[in-house]
């Protein structure tokens, strides 16, 4: 309100702008939607079959029908919850154990080298043993994704904690804060950017994992989905499956993303984010 | 309050003998500058006595409690502001008064920030302040708790001339209205005279107080009069002598000393 002198200008700079996003965005979309139409019209017109790679309509067509019988929910659901559950596993543990890493140096050396090596190894590997241990259900697929989810939170929240600048720290000690008091003051608002995105990394690699685990086997989930198309021949429930793996993954990228927003708003990368392009 | 500083000593770990019998007795009040070359332990002896490092001998007490840790009375200012950057002007104002009502504190940082002139940047983030304009909050956030003694560790020497002058005058309007003791380290000789009553001189390897001078020009001080010229003279001459460069500074020293006459 008090900015009425200015505001003239910056709306207009600011709707500028927004155009010159719109059209950015719309440039992006431009090739993708070329290349379906002139598939669609190939397809249409007979100079292709599209018998293994099927026309954008067929696939909404699939879609919809999975969409229509519950089936399509059902294998989201599935999977999405697969992905919760690891996540949360690898969440917890990973934050757990890269903030002792990270607090004492002790802890680190002492872990830190097993750790790093066990991350060497392609996390697929432990396939095999996961299933010999844990059966080939639930247990050992979720496990699988806390695996994957582990590392990058463990390395995130290690470096974060690491990287807390010491003279911030003094600062709350010079305030007299208490144990508790510096960690809710101090640590916790100075490590959680970094901390969401070790928490996205973390997420992103889950779903990753989660299709690895439900093509060694499953009887519902998008994995399922996948083999059940590639083994009855309908490419079109493939492609089906592998959209509504884009739409949940950025989905609940987007989720942690929002829930992280109110608390850092203080980041300069957050609030002038579009400058960073031009 | 009154600050006593009794035969500190400061080796660190690595073995840097960093401060050697620093003996010292503050007046309520009094604002001491602390000037001395780098390395030379200024900011070893202000951590030692805000109670954010221990001596490794001696001991500082304030009004007859021993400072081993930082106390509620003294508030420091750094180089840097400090400011945190998640924190709003006002909530990092109001960082020291957690513990108060909400509304004792917000009318607290109300006052302080009026008193630093950044009543309007009260919602602001931290990164969208000037340095000065940070300093200025870190000076209001160590203020608003009202210590008695206040330390400074060269808070004006990453900031402009202009600014800084312009945050020597802000700092003792500020000081004169309920008068904290003030220790201030810094390596600006003009800054040291415009601001003390008394000026250390530190020797370093190890940091030693060289020599003592007290300037007793009435405030506001003219950085333009012969007085002040005076005194910078006879600070910049202690500062060479404590620096082991003595010969060079004789005759400079007599120089002063005509001076002297002539002012007097
Ligand atoms: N944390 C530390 N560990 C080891 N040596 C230090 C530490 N802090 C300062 N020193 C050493 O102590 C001496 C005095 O440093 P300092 O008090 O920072 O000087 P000044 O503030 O006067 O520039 C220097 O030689 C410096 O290298
Ligand atoms: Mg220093």
């Amino acid at each position: 309100m008090a900015a009425t002198a200015e505001t003239p200008t910056a709306e207009r700079k600011q709707r500028k702008s927004a155009l010159n996003r719109w059209n950015r965005v719309a440039l992006g979309f431009l090739l993708p939607l070329l290349l379906a139409a002139g598939w669609e019209a190939a397809v249409h017109f007979h100079l292709a079959s599209g018998r293994l790679v099927p026309p954008p309509s067929v696939i909404f067509a699939t879609f919809a029908d999975l969409a229509k019988t519950g089936e399509l929910q059902r294998h989201t659901f599935a999977t999405t919850a697969r992905v919760f559950a690891g996540f949360g596993f690898g969440v917890v543990t990973g934050t757990l154990i890269g903030a002792m890493a990270g607090y004492s140096a002790l802890t680190r050396r002492l872990i830190d080298p097993s750790l790093q090596a066990l991350r060497a190894i392609p996390s697929l590997a432990w396939v095999p043993l996961f299933v010999l241990w844990f059966g080939i259900f639930e247990t050992s697929k979720i496990i699988l994704i806390a695996v994957g989810v582990f590392f990058p939170v463990y390395l995130g929240v290690m470096g974060a904690v690491m990287s807390v600048d010491r003279k911030i720290v003094e600062v709350g000690r010079a305030f007299r804060l208490t144990g508790p008091q510096m960690i809710r003051r101090i640590l916790l608002p100075a490590v959680l950017p970094a901390y969401v995105t070790s928490l996205r990394t973390g997420l992103g690699l889950g779903w990753m994992f989660v299709v690895a685990a439900e093509l060694l086997g499953a009887s519902e989930g998008l994995g399922y989905l996948l083999i059940d198309g590639q083994q009855l021949g309908k490419p079109a429930e493939i492609v089906t499956a592998i959209v509504a793996f884009a739409i949940i993954g950025k989905i609940s990228d987007w989720l942690i993303v929002l829930a992280g927003a109110p608390f850092l708003r203080w980041e300069d990368r957050f609030s002038v984010a579009p400058q960073v392009e031009d | 309050m009154a600050l006593a500083i009794a035969n500190v000593c400061k080796t660190y770990p690595n073995g840097v003998h960093a401060l050697e019998g620093i003996t010292l007795d503050v007046k309520p009040g009094e604002i001491v500058a602390i000037v001395g070359g780098s390395g030379c332990g200024k900011s070893t002896l202000l951590r030692a006595i805000s109670g954010l490092d221990t001596p490794s001998k001696g001991e500082v007490v304030l009004d007859s409690v021993r400072i081993v840790a930082p106390h509620e009375k003294i508030g420091i200012i750094f180089q840097e502001p400090r400011l945190l950057p998640w924190l709003t002007v006002a909530q990092n104002v109001g960082f020291g008064l957690e513990d108060r009502p909400c509304a004792e504190r917000e009318s607290r940082v109300a006052t302080a920030l009026r008193r630093v002139g950044l009543s309007d940047k009260a919602n602001v983030w931290p990164r969208e302040l000037s340095g000065g304009q940070a300093q200025r909050v870190a000076i209001a956030r160590a203020l608003v708790p009202r210590p008695d003694v206040l330390l400074l560790d060269e808070p004006f020497s990453a900031l402009d001339a202009f600014t800084r002058t312009d945050l020597q005058d802000h700092l003792l309007g500020l000081w004169d209205e309920f008068r904290p003791t003030l220790v201030l380290v810094t390596h600006d000789v003009e800054e040291a005279i415009v601001l003390a009553d008394r000026i250390l001189v530190m020797r370093p390897r190890p940091g030693r107080i060289a020599d003592e001078i007290v300037t007793d020009l009435p405030r506001p001080r003219d950085r333009q009069s012969a007085a002040f010229d005076f005194a910078k003279r006879r600070v910049l001459a202690a500062l060479d002598r404590s620096l082991d460069r003595a010969k060079r500074i004789d005759d400079r020293e007599t120089k002063a000393d005509e001076g002297a006459a002539l002012w007097w």
